[in-house]
């Protein structure tokens, strides 16, 4: 790919910031989409409308109205806080969630860096979210905040563990940390995908999929944020662009991680009937729609569960996602070597 | 150990329902309306904007005393012999000129008493309700049909009128003691007394 852009631009330097700068073309509308989707779902899930008048159909562009209302708005920044963490902390939360787009193979002709440990990338350089939002809670000098980037790391950490055995699974099954690789490994019809080649591999995407919403702060684990008690967790003290960055990361990271799953579990790029609807172009298609219907049932759930208690968090994670994790993946490495 | 996985069985199967719950109210109608494209239905006794109908008004301030907020101004000039004003719609005979019917609506708590002591019917309350204005003197409606100039005329009326009254009425107690011009003032007291005591007879009749 970057071959190919050498050619069309006159310096070698352009075509790698056009590589790097790829995925953003998917990113950016698609938050602006599932901002505005989030809302009609959660609005239709209570009888109501939702946006109905920026832009005429269905209120389509409320969300590019907020985005312009937000990068207006002043710059407000605490007078007691500690200015260059408060300033830095949503540019690095959104730089984690940014980077591990990276590995993500969006078609068969398109990833960003064809790393061997892509898996293990991707689980590294989103904990640079965890960091940067302990960092806006310090820097905010709010009760609130600094409470509200406490339970995120806590629950961070935590929920790293089920995450990574659950991947870890996958690797046990594949032998590759490389995900273009673990994609190609999919080709073929729907019973390729790797959900399929092995029953426990099921239960390990269902313990993925729970401790990946924990990683995102998706309700019902969303205690870093909770509107309802603690204001709005690490964010309390951020408004304007700054808060919107927080915003673009969330979204982000949830359609990372609704990707991941798509690429270990649900045959990435493939299409779902063999060479039908097929290709490199088709493989983006079926990428993103994929992403999008995890991101989908993320939103079904949030307007669904209602929040979860501290305590409660920590019993889900090391009480039974963990010991299951850990059972699961013996499982999955036993049902290999048999089969 | 049995307990652990039936903890796990349930808290998945309870999810599958809830989830189940808000995918129907996914496409049930929504319950919200686009209000100034989609207009609510109101119910037929929907008590909003007043209404007063001034050719059916005959300025017995019954609506302004029944007003908990003192919301509605009425002030009258009593009409004189050579002008008749005719009767309501409901066969009231009108005797008042209603030179200032106002309803300060800002003030209004829409609690509808005004309505029903009305002898004639003619206060009522709409379906209207968009309203809203920029500066709230403009709330304050003034339903008197007449002019300043018609006000002046009627007060003036009425003083000369009551003023010849007054003069007429000296004049036959000085014609008393002489015992003469008695059929003029005759006259004139029967009129006056035929107009005090018929209120009473219409509010019975109604």
């Amino acid at each position: 790919m970057v071959e190919t852009l050498e050619q069309f631009l006159p310096h070698p330097l352009l075509a790698i910031i056009m590589h790097a700068a790829l995925p953003m073309v998917i990113v950016f509308p698609y938050v602006l989409f599932a901002v505005w989707l989030e809302r009609k779902v959660s609005a239709h899930m209570q009888d109501r409308l939702g946006p109905m008048r920026t832009g005429g159909w269905h209120g389509w562009s409320q969300t590019i109205a907020d985005m312009i209302k937000m990068i207006q708005k002043e710059d407000i920044v605490p007078s007691r806080s500690d200015k260059f963490l408060f300033k830095f902390a949503p540019f690095l939360a959104f730089m984690g969630a940014y980077a591990a787009f990276a590995v993500i193979p969006f078609s068969s002709e398109y990833i960003g860096a064809h790393l061997d440990v892509g898996a293990f990338y991707i689980l590294a350089v989103t904990s640079v979210v965890t960091l940067s939002i302990l960092m806006a809670g310090w820097a905010s000098n709010n009760k609130w905040s600094l409470l509200g980037a406490m339970r995120t790391s806590a629950q961070i950490v935590s929920y790293e563990v089920p995450t990574v055995v659950a991947v870890l699974s996958v690797i046990v099954a594949t032998g590759t940390l490389n995900l273009m690789t673990i994609s190609e490994m999919q080709t073929g019809t729907i019973f390729n995908w790797l959900i399929f080649s092995n029953p426990f591999l099921l239960i390990a995407f269902v313990l993925y999929f729970i401790s990946s919403l924990a990683e995102v702060n998706r309700t019902p684990f969303d205690l870093p944020e909770s509107e309802s008690e603690l204001v709005g967790g690490f964010q309390t003290e951020y408004s304007g662009m700054r808060w919107g960055m927080f915003m673009l990361t969330e979204y982000a990271d949830m359609l990372l991680v609704s990707l991941l799953g798509s690429v270990l579990f649900f045959g990435a790029w493939n299409s779902p009937f063999g060479d039908f609807m097929s290709g490199p172009v088709w493989g983006v298609f079926w990428m993103v729609s994929k992403g999008m219907f995890f991101i989908f049932v993320m939103m079904w759930l949030r307007w669904t569960l209602p929040r979860l208690r501290v305590d409660q968090l920590m019993d889900v994670c090391w009480k039974y996602l963990i010991p299951i994790a850990f059972i699961n993946l013996v499982l999955v490495a036993l049902w290999e070597m048999l089969f | 150990m049995k307990r652990y996985f039936k903890d796990i069985w349930d808290s998945f199967y309870t999810i599958a329902i809830g989830m189940g719950v808000t995918f129907r109210h996914l496409f049930r109608k929504s319950v919200t309306i686009q209000y100034p494209d989609i207009k609510p239905e109101l119910t037929e006794r929907a008590r909003n904007r007043l209404y007063v109908n001034m050719d059916d008004c005959i300025g017995c301030d019954q609506c302004s005393k029944a007003c908990p907020v003192n919301c509605i101004t009425i002030e009258t000039v009593k009409a004189v012999p050579p002008d008749d004003l005719g009767v309501t719609s409901t066969g009231n005979p009108k005797r008042l000129w209603v030179t200032k019917f106002d309803i300060d609506i800002a003030k209004c708590c829409y609690c509808g008493l005004c309505v029903y002591p009305c002898p004639t019917e003619c206060i009522k309350m709409t379906d209207v309700y968009e309203f809203s204005e920029f500066d709230r003197h403009n709330l304050v409606y003034n339903y008197s049909t007449m002019t300043p100039s018609e006000v002046e005329e009627a007060k003036g009326k009425f003083e000369k009128w009551q003023a010849d009254k007054a003069a007429a009425k000296k004049s036959s107690t000085e014609k008393k003691k002489e015992g003469s011009e008695k059929p003029k003032a005759k006259q004139q007291e029967s009129g006056e007394g035929k107009r005090s005591d018929s209120p009473e007879d219409k509010k019975s009749e109604s």
